[in-house]
């Protein structure tokens, strides 16, 4: 019979614990280890790789790892011109995603068509997918990326996760606590 | 043999099927008929050394008869020449010349997406840049910039994009911005 005896405070494991919200453990854990899905569809696609190269070195916020399996991403970042043709390709794309996920729509034509008033483009990535983050330039340099990133760790970092990723179990907890 | 002589002979030969000889900064242009085009290809290309198609294109003169034109850009590497040819056209009545330069394989199948004209005797003749049962030609005059819906199911899908009133214009003066970059082309202009 295993032996219990009371562990209120142990001087051993002092400074080794940490007491916060488990929200807050899983959105630190979320944002800081994007892995971006790229879909680089015009010349965004080109200041997405420069801010993924050395000097502006996106590993900074441990986004370095693109995958281009979308099994294994978290963020798509839509770099460029989304034709009609390639639009269902991309909600593909975004489909094949495991949740939890994002999207930063990078640059004018992926917000809003940009310049491309025409019969070919979509007119925003997000008449087909949920954006969380748009940025704004044509193409916008890597700086803006970054920064677009960070807002994106924003907003995550206000994220109720445990809440959308298991709500039945959220809400027999709350019972159960009630 | 210079560029005038190789235009020379190519007169000679075909005496009466090149019509409306034009000539701009030493380009020769000629205008032939929808029916001599292959004969006059392959004669440009086998006895006058015309061995490289630079670019075929069309023209859409909505409201005339035939409505639309075709534009071949020859080039001669051994001679230095280019050569221009057009041909009117109706919709459907136009041959290949894509087994005479392979080349134009592929330019046939842009003009057929863009325009929508046949050519007669294509090995491949499908869409090249919209998709396959996309069902307008985007470049017909009559075709609205703003595009018209359509529905494939999981295939792909368009929507009629907003203008704002219409094309984006620029107009050079010491104006303010507002006034020299209005969302619409006035109609006098």
């Amino acid at each position: 019979m295993p032996e219990t005896r009371a562990t209120a405070y142990d001087s051993k494991i002092e400074g080794n614990v940490i007491f916060t919200r488990f929200d807050a453990a899983l959105n630190w854990v979320h944002k800081n280890s994007l892995w971006p899905m790229p879909m680089g569809l015009a010349c965004c696609a080109i200041e997405l790789m420069a801010a993924a190269a050395s000097r502006f070195d996106i590993a900074r916020f441990g986004a370095e790892v693109m995958r281009f399996s979308p099994r294994q991403c978290d963020v798509m970042i839509v770099a460029g011109t989304v034709t009609y043709k390639m639009a269902l390709a991309v909600k593909r794309i975004y489909e094949q995603m495991p949740e939890p996920k994002w999207v930063i729509a990078m640059g004018a034509c992926a917000s809003t068509g940009g310049m491309y008033r025409s019969y070919a483009v979509l007119q925003g990535i997000d008449q087909l997918i949920p954006v969380d983050v748009y940025i704004s330039g044509c193409p916008p340099r890597p700086e803006a990326l970054l920064a677009g990133l960070m807002k994106l760790q924003e907003k995550i970092s206000r994220e109720r996760s445990f809440r959308n990723q298991k709500p039945e179990l959220t809400e027999k907890l709350e019972e159960a606590f009630a | 043999m210079t560029g005038q002589e190789l235009i020379h002979s190519l007169d000679e030969a075909f005496d009466g099927k090149l019509q409306d000889q034009t000539e701009f900064r030493g380009d020769t242009t000629f205008t032939i008929a929808a029916g001599d085009v292959r004969e006059i290809a392959a004669f440009c290309r086998d006895k006058l050394s015309f061995d490289y198609l630079i670019d075929v294109t069309s023209i859409d003169n909505f409201g005339e008869e035939p409505r639309f034109e075709i534009v071949y850009h020859l080039y001669s590497m051994p001679h230095a020449v280019h050569l221009c040819l057009k041909l009117k056209v109706p919709e459907d009545a136009v041959d290949t010349v894509s087994d005479i330069w392979p080349t134009a394989n592929w330019h046939e199948r842009e003009i057929y997406d863009m325009m929508g004209i046949k050519f007669n005797g294509h090995p491949d003749l499908r869409r090249i840049l919209m998709w396959d049962g996309y069902p307008f030609y985007p470049l017909r005059k009559d075709f609205p910039l703003e595009g018209l819906p359509s529905e494939m199911p999981d295939v792909a899908f368009t929507k009629v994009t907003p203008l704002e009133g219409g094309p984006f214009v620029t107009v050079p003066s010491t104006a303010t911005a507002k006034d020299r970059e209005p969302r619409a082309r006035p109609p006098e202009l």
